[in-house]
């Protein structure tokens, strides 16, 4: 396993008078992608908007790259090179798609500033946001607009890219696209935690996975062992499972 | 805009005005009520865009928002006060020179306790609703009580310069000057917020955190600070909006901002909280409404605006052009 790029320890999150994560330790490693597995209410998406700031942590230490970036305002999380696209894609949807990439681009006043071979690159992993440039980003699709929010994540060149549920809610033909542009993420070298609740994604991307459950990281390590190991499957992710598969 | 955009609210305006027409009967009559009714829509839109944009932008409900509009009036009384050879002269260049800075000053000065009322009132209670009305409210008071001790308690003159008193005549048609320049200085103030919104990157982030502020501090941009800007901006449009409303009523008083609260509330519900558009068109319906039922049925005019407000809410429950995400 590389060294890792992101590590989480002993981290502890407390919504309201809720205590959702009891303890995250877990490690991301650099230019792999990391699969964050789950059942529903596990704290995934906790453990997700911890590491980028949007909700504190009470207790442990989040570090990038060394640096310990716990409690840090979410700006500046995303400024140390911290890409987040949210459950709900994020989307800005009176925007168009060029305003939206613009946005994302935080050292480019207009689109002229934007890395034009870094654009080119994005067109070819995404073509429907060359097509749908000058749209409203709330009239496309739920596959298309999830394809902005990646886009959006890696318009610049990001550390980390965190990425919640990418496949939800998505047809299989969508499905099997974003996983063509995951590979292509992957072969550019690019760090990413991922969380995903279709195992079948999950199986066919991740380097590396951690399964969580009741707020804790119950197992991780190399993807393809829990892909071939039935048994562990079934004793991480239960029943759940199998409807994904 | 796109072939997307939607129009029907935007013809509302003149088809509140089309209908008005053959009620009034007389064409110039019409003419003076319409003219009127834009210039006071616009004043209304010049004070309104700031606060809906806060609300948009952080969610924060400012009842004080009153404060600038009587805080700018004031000043200009002092500004113009001071300057009154210039307001008297019959150059409206010479009117100008009284004016611009009373504008400036005025906006100056609002823009500033903008900051401090950021800072010191609403910061302070990010998040939450009831405790935001009850000391915006409470805010609003202090700085009313702090005007009647800088100005006095009394009903002050602020008397319009001279090249614009008076009316340009169409016809049978009067149309007063300053209802005109009104008109003018609203138009200039709005083109001036959709370049910014439109055109500059500042208005692309202002445009996306009314939709969803979260996403845009996950993107690296501190919104806080971006709050504060349109903060400060939209207190000192509100003081240039008091400005021209003391003008428009050629008296101010301490609690005239309280007085125009109620008509900036109904604008920014009737055109979707956050959307500057939806301001103007709410602005703009407001405006006429008010002259139209004034002339027509003065009895209902104070109530004509909340009838306009409830139809709109009837046929668009989040105002005539809601904030997407919100």
């Amino acid at each position: 396993m590389s060294d890792a790029l992101l590590r989480l320890e002993g981290v502890h999150t407390h919504i309201g008078a809720y205590h959702i994560l009891h303890g995250v330790d877990l490690q991301v490693p650099a230019n792999q992608l990391t699969m964050l597995l789950g059942r529903n209410g596990a704290g995934k998406t906790t453990t997700l908007r911890t590491i980028m700031g949007l909700w504190k942590a009470s207790q442990g230490r989040v570090l990038l790259a060394g640096r310990d970036i716990t409690g840090r305002p979410t700006p500046e999380i995303a400024q140390a090179g911290v890409a987040y696209v949210p459950e709900n894609m994020g989307i800005f949807a009176d925007l168009s798609v060029k305003e939206n990439m613009v946005l994302a681009a935080r050292g480019a006043r207009n689109v002229d500033d934007i890395d034009t071979s870094r654009l080119e690159w994005i067109f070819g992993l995404f073509p429907a946001m060359k097509k749908f440039w000058n749209h409203p980003a709330g009239k496309l699709s739920g596959g298309q607009k999830q394809m902005l929010a990646v886009s959006r994540a890696i318009v610049e060149p990001r550390q980390l890219l965190l990425i919640d549920e990418p496949s939800k809610g998505l047809a299989p033909a969508i499905i099997q696209n974003m996983i063509a542009a995951f590979r292509e993420l992957k072969a550019a070298q690019t760090t990413i935690l991922l969380v995903e609740q279709n195992f079948n994604f999950a199986r066919q991307l991740g380097d590396t996975v951690a399964v969580m459950d009741d707020g804790r990281v119950v197992h991780s390590g190399p993807m393809a062992a829990l892909a071939e190991d039935e048994a562990l499957q079934a004793r991480l992710l239960g029943l759940s499972l199998g409807a994904h598969q | 805009m796109t072939s997307d955009f939607d129009w029907k609210p935007l013809a509302l305006v003149p088809v509140l005005a089309a209908l008005a027409l053959p009620l009034v009967g007389s064409p110039s009559t019409w003419l003076t009520l319409t003219v009127a009714g834009l210039a006071m829509g616009l004043i209304v839109f010049i004070i309104a865009s700031g606060l809906t944009l806060v609300f948009g932008l952080m969610d924060v409900l400012n009842f004080g928002h009153g404060v600038f509009i009587a805080l700018g009036a004031f000043v200009a009384v002092t500004v113009m006060g001071s300057m009154g050879n210039y307001v008297a002269a019959s150059s409206f260049w010479l009117n100008l020179v009284a004016l611009l800075p009373a504008m400036l000053v005025a906006m100056a000065v609002a823009g500033a306790l903008g900051y401090v009322f950021e800072r010191l009132i609403v910061r302070p209670v990010y998040g939450q609703h009831l405790k935001q009305i009850l000391i915006t409210m409470g805010g609003m008071i202090i700085g009313e009580e702090m005007i009647k001790v800088v100005w006095g308690p009394e009903q002050r003159p602020l008397p319009l310069p001279e090249a614009l008193r008076g009316a340009f005549i169409f016809g049978d048609a009067a149309v007063e000057k300053y209802r005109v320049l009104a008109v003018l200085v609203g138009l200039l103030v709005f083109a001036a917020m959709v370049w910014t919104l439109n055109r500059t990157k500042v208005g692309l982030l202002i445009r996306a955190g009314v939709q969803d502020r979260e996403m845009v501090e996950s993107l690296g941009y501190r919104i806080r600070r971006l709050f504060v800007g349109v903060f400060v901006v939209g207190s000192a449009l509100a003081g240039l909006g008091g400005v021209m409303w003391g003008l428009y009523q050629q008296t101010v008083i301490p609690q005239m901002g309280a007085q125009v609260n109620i008509l900036i509330f109904i604008v920014i519900i009737i055109g979707g909280l956050g959307s500057t558009l939806g301001a103007l068109i709410g602005a703009l319906l407001v405006g006429l409404m008010a002259n139209y039922t004034g002339f027509l049925v003065p009895k209902v005019a104070l109530f004509s605006n909340i009838a306009l407000m409830v139809a709109i809410l009837l046929w668009r429950p989040q105002g005539v052009y809601p904030v997407t995400n919100r």
